[in-house]
C-alpha cells in the first residue's frame, strides 16, 4: 500500500450552472485506506462534485486524478471501468430479478448465442456475496430481502470490478443500528484492501467512528479538511454552517395546562401495544426508539390513517372516535408527517395552496375560493414562520427541506390544532434550519400547543422534549422527564434492555 | 426567477404559437397550393372550424379535468354513442312525440342523464374497488359499445326533428350552437379549476394522493364527480352533435377517446396527473382541427393528416420533456 500516492483526486473543480456557481475551486484528495467524509448543507454542492467525478457533469475547469493520472469521466459507467463506484443512497435495483441478475445486471456473463451463462453468474456472485458476509445467496429474489440486505446488494454491485475508491451517499439513512454495524464491517474490509472510500452523511456520530478525515463543502466552495481524531462536532458544524448549532439539553420550564390527547391501552395489531400516555398543552412530548419501533404508527392511528384494534383516545377528557384524517383533523389532531415530499407536501402546487389545502373548503366567497383569504392565512404564516419564499406563487417543490417543513406546519398552525403531532421534524433539512425548527417547536409549545415530536436522533429529541417516551418493539418502555434522563438510560430503554423496569 | 418565467410563459403559451404558425403556414402555402380559390383565412371558414372542433372538444374540456385529477376516461366515445341514441330513439317514443317541442328538452334531458350515469359507474368502481382507471374504463368502453350494438343492431338510429335541426344550425352573434357550447363549457369548467374548492382538490390529488389524503381531502367523492362531469360532456357533446345530423351509426363516437387524449396532452396537460390548464385543451383541440382543416385546404391527402398529427404530437411532448429535463436540472443546484 503506498500512502503517497492517493486513489483519487479532484483538483480545482469548477462548474457552473446558469445563474449560480455551483462548484468554485473544490479539491479532494482520497488515500488508499481511507475514510474520507464529504460533508455540507444540502446545497453545499456534495451531489455536484459527486455528478462531477461520476461523469454526470462535465466541470467547467479543474481535473480529475486517478492514481495520479488525469481521467475524463464521460459516465457513471466509464467511472466504475477507472474502478470509481457509486453507492447511492435511493437503491436502483429491480425487484424482481435474483440477486446475481442485479449484480451483474448490464454487465450478465454469456454463453455462445447471446444465452447467459447461468453457472458462472451465480459462482461469481457467490464468492461476491461471501466477501460481504451475508445471509442470503445469489438466487434470493431482490424484492424478497430487508433494505439493509438490499443496500448490501447495491455494495455488491460495487465489488464486481476491482474497487479503487467507493463513494458512499448517505448509506445509513434507512438503517436500523445492527445493519449499520454490518456496513461499517463491510466499509472496514474494503479499507483493509486498500481501497479509498468517500463517506457522505449528515450523521455526526457516524462520521467520527468510521472516517479518518472530513472535507467540509459551503455554497460550492471548499471550506478544509479536518483530520478526524483532531476535531470535534462543534468545528465541523461550524466549518459547515459559519456558526455553531445549538443542541443542549432542554432546560426551559414554563407553565403547562390541562391535558389536551391522552391514549390509554392503544393497541394495533402487531404494530404497537398496550400505549398509554398524556400530553399536557404547553408540553413537547418526544418519542424515540430505533426504526419500527411503532412510534410512526401510532402518529398515524392518532391521525385516522391507521385504526386501532383496542384502547382509547381522550381529547381534553372526552373519548373520540377517530377513523381518518378528516374526523382528526376536525377533532384538531394535526399530523406532520415524516416523508414531506410524498406525504405532507403537493410538490406541485403553489405555496399559498398548501398551505391552505384542508382548509379551503371554508374559504370560499360564493362558488369560489376567496383569494384574498388564501393570501391573508399564507403572508400571517409566512412572517410568524420566518418562511423564505419570493412570494406565494412559488411551487413547494422548489423550496428548500427547511422551508417545504415550515409550509407543512404552518398549514395546521392555520388551523389552530388542539395537538400537533411532528414526526421526524428534520429529517432531510440541513443544519442550519434545524436548530430553527427545533426553535419553532420550542416556541410552539410556549405558546400553549401540545406537541408530540418522533425523532430518531436522541440530540433532538433531548434538546426540544420536556419528556420523553422510550418505546421498543412496539411498546412503552420507559417514560423520562427531561431532568432524569441520560443519553445511557435513553438507550438501554430503546433496545429493550430495560425491559423488566417498565415505568 | 425570470428564467422560470420565461418557461412558465413558453410552456402555456406554447400551443396558442403553434397555432400561429399553423395559420401563417398554411395561408402562405394556401396561395400556391390551394385547390380552391378562397383564402384559409377566410372568417367564415374559421367560424366553422370552431363549430368542427366542438364534439371532440367539449369531450376534451372532461378529459382535462379527468387526467388533472390523475385518471383517464377510456369509454367517452361509447358514452358519447349511447347517447346519442337514446337522445334520437326517445324522441320516437310515443310519450314524447304526444308532447310536440316539449319532446326536445326531455330528450336532451335523458341523453344527458344517460351520460352522467354512465360516467358514475365509472367513477364509482374507480372509488369502491381502487382498480386503475385505464382499466375500468377500459372495460367499460367495451361494455358501454356492447349495449350500443345491442340496443341498435348494425343499423343506424335515425330521427330527425325540425326544430331540433334549426337550433342546431343556428348563429347567434356570429357564432354556431355548437361553437356556443364548446366556448360556455369552456368558461365554466375553467372556473370550476381556477377558482373553486373542487378543482383545487382536483389538482391537489392528482399531484399527490397521499399528501391530498393527509390533508383531509375525500378523495373518491372528487373522482366520482369528475367521473360523471366526463360522462354529462360527452352527452352534451353528443345532443350537440345529433340534434343536427340526426342519425348515428353504432360505431360513432370510436377513437374520440384517443382524439381528445391528444388534444389534452397537446395542451400542455400531464398523463400524471397534477398538472393542466382547460384554456390550453381549447388550444389544443383547435390546432387540430387547423391541422386537418388546412392539409385539405393545401391538397393533401386524407390520409396523410393523422400521420402529421401523430409526428407533431410525439414532437411536442419532446419538447416538452426537455424544458422539464432543463427546469429539473437547475432546481437540483
Amino acid at each position: 500500500m503506498s500512502e503517497s500516492i492517493p486513489v483519487l483526486r479532484l483538483e480545482n473543480i469548477v462548474k457552473t450552472f446558469p445563474g449560480v456557481r455551483a462548484l468554485d475551486d473544490v479539491s479532494l484528495s482520497v488515500l488508499p485506506g481511507e475514510v474520507h467524509a464529504l460533508m455540507g448543507e444540502n446545497g453545499a454542492g456534495k451531489s455536484t462534485l459527486m455528478k462531477v467525478l461520476g461523469g454526470i457533469h462535465a466541470p467547467d475547469s479543474g481535473r480529475i486524478l486517478i492514481a495520479e493520472e488525469p481521467s475524463v469521466m464521460t459516465s457513471p459507467q466509464h467511472a466504475k471501468a477507472r474502478g470509481v463506484v457509486f453507492i447511492h443512497q435511493e437503491l436502483s435495483l429491480a425487484d424482481e430479478l435474483s440477486v446475481a441478475e442485479n449484480i451483474f445486471l448490464g454487465e450478465l456473463p454469456l454463453k455462445s448465442f447471446g444465452r447467459v451463462d447461468w453457472k458462472t453468474l451465480y459462482d461469481d456472485t457467490d464468492a461476491i456475496l461471501k466477501t460481504l458476509n451475508v445471509g442470503f445467496n445469489a438466487r434470493t429474489l431482490v424484492g424478497d430481502l430487508s433494505i439493509a440486505n438490499q443496500q448490501m446488494v447495491e455494495i455488491g454491485r460495487a465489488l464486481t470490478v476491482d474497487p479503487r475508491a467507493v463513494i458512499f451517499d448517505e448509506p445509513t439513512a434507512s438503517l436500523t443500528d445492527a445493519e449499520k454495524v454490518v456496513l461499517f464491517k463491510v466499509i472496514a474490509d474494503l479499507q483493509a484492501k486498500g481501497v479509498g472510500i468517500i463517506y457522505i452523511s449528515h450523521r455526526m456520530e457516524e462520521i467520527f467512528k468510521i472516517t479518518d478525515r472530513i472535507t467540509v463543502l459551503r455554497d460550492g466552495q471548499y471550506r478544509g479538511t479536518l483530520n478526524t481524531a483532531e476535531t470535534n462536532e462543534d468545528e465541523v458544524t461550524q466549518l459547515m454552517i459559519g456558526r455553531s448549532l445549538d443542541l443542549s439539553r432542554n432546560v426551559s420550564h414554563h407553565e403547562m395546562g390541562d391535558v389536551a390527547l391522552e391514549v390509554r391501552g392503544l393497541t394495533c395489531g402487531k404494530m404497537f401495544t398496550d400505549v398509554t400516555f398524556a400530553v399536557r398543552k404547553g408540553e413537547v412530548l418526544g418519542f424515540y426508539g430505533l426504526v419500527g419501533a411503532g412510534r410512526t404508527e401510532i402518529a398515524e392511528t392518532l391521525f385516522g390513517l391507521r385504526t386501532p384494534s383496542a384502547g382509547k383516545i381522550l381529547l381534553e377528557g372526552q373519548e373520540v372516535q377517530i377513523n381518518s384524517p378528516i374526523d382528526a383533523i376536525r377533532h384538531g389532531i394535526s399530523l406532520v408527517p415524516e416523508d414531506r415530499k410524498n406525504q405532507g407536501l403537493v410538490l406541485g402546487m403553489n405555496c399559498r395552496d398548501n398551505m391552505t389545502l384542508p382548509q379551503v373548503g371554508d374559504l370560499t366567497a360564493g362558488p369560489f375560493v376567496s383569494d384574498g383569504a388564501e393570501i391573508a392565512i399564507f403572508d400571517q404564516y409566512r412572517d410568524k414562520l420566518d418562511i423564505r419564499t419570493p412570494g406565494w406563487r412559488q411551487i413547494a417543490g422548489n423550496l428548500s427541506g427547511g422551508n417545504q417543513q415550515k409550509i407543512v406546519i404552518g398549514k395546521w398552525l392555520s388551523m389552530r390544532p388542539k395537538v400537533l403531532i411532528v414526526d421526524e421534524p428534520t429529517r432531510g433539512i440541513d443544519v442550519g434550519s434545524k436548530s430553527e425548527i427545533h426553535n419553532l417547536i420550542r416556541e410552539l409549545a410556549a405558546q400553549g400547543y401540545a406537541v408530540i415530536v418522533i425523532s430518531s436522533e436522541m440530540p433532538e429529541v433531548l434538546h426540544v422534549s420536556d419528556r420523553i417516551i422510550a418505546m421498543f418493539s412496539g411498546r412503552v418502555m420507559r417514560e423520562f422527564t427531561s431532568e432524569e434522563v441520560t443519553e445511557d438510560t435513553l438507550v438501554q430503554a430503546i433496545s429493550g434492555i430495560s425491559a423488566d423496569k417498565v415505568a | 426567477m425570470t428564467s422560470n418565467r420565461y418557461r412558465d410563459i413558453l410552456k402555456h403559451g406554447a400551443i396558442w404559437a403553434f397555432i400561429l404558425v399553423e395559420l401563417t403556414f398554411f395561408s402562405i402555402a394556401g396561395e400556391y397550393l390551394s385547390v380552391s380559390d378562397k383564402a384559409f383565412m377566410d372568417f367564415d371558414n374559421m367560424l366553422l372550424l370552431l363549430k368542427q372542433s366542438a364534439p371532440i372538444g367539449i369531450i376534451a374540456l372532461g378529459m382535462t379535468i379527468i387526467m388533472i385529477n390523475g385518471n383517464i376516461d377510456l369509454s367517452v366515445g361509447a358514452t358519447y354513442a349511447l347517447s346519442a341514441i337514446v337522445l334520437l330513439d326517445s324522441m320516437t317514443w310515443p310519450a314524447l312525440q304526444a308532447m310536440g317541442d316539449w319532446a326536445i328538452p326531455l330528450a336532451w334531458g335523458l341523453a344527458l342523464l344517460t351520460g352522467a350515469i354512465l360516467g358514475a359507474i365509472n367513477g364509482l368502481i374507480v372509488w369502491k374497488t381502487g382498480v386503475d382507471a385505464f382499466i375500468v374504463t377500459l372495460g367499460s368502453m367495451l361494455g358501454y359499445r356492447g349495449l350500443v350494438f345491442m340496443i341498435n343492431g348494425e343499423q343506424p338510429t335515425s330521427h330527425l326533428n325540425w326544430t331540433l335541426v334549426d337550433f342546431a344550425e343556428a348563429q347567434f352573434l356570429g357564432l354556431h350552437t355548437a361553437s356556443w357550447f364548446l366556448l360556455t363549457a369552456a368558461l365554466v369548467l375553467w372556473l370550476m379549476m381556477t377558482r373553486t374548492v373542487h378543482g383545487r382538490n382536483a389538482y391537489a390529488i392528482g399531484n399527490n394522493r397521499e399528501a391530498a389524503v393527509n390533508a383531509g381531502i375525500r378523495v373518491g367523492p372528487h373522482m366520482m364527480w369528475n367521473f360523471v362531469l366526463i360522462g354529462f360532456l360527452a352527452a352534451l357533446s353528443a345532443v350537440v352533435f345529433y340534434s343536427e345530423s340526426g342519425s348515428v351509426n353504432p360505431n360513432d363516437g370510436m377513437l374520440f377517446e384517443l382524439w381528445a387524449i391528444t388534444a389534452v396532452v397537446l395542451g400542455g396537460t400531464k398523463l400524471t396527473g397534477g398538472y393542466g390548464s382547460i384554456i390550453s385543451t381549447l388550444g389544443g383541440v383547435i390546432a387540430i382541427q387547423l391541422l386537418r382543416k388546412g392539409l385539405g385546404h393545401i391538397g393533401a391527402a386524407t390520409e396523410t393528416v393523422n400521420l402529421v398529427i401523430g409526428l407533431i404530437l410525439i414532437a411536442v411532448l419532446l419538447l416538452d420533456r426537455q424544458l422539464n429535463l432543463k427546469g429539473k436540472q437547475e432546481l437540483k443546484i
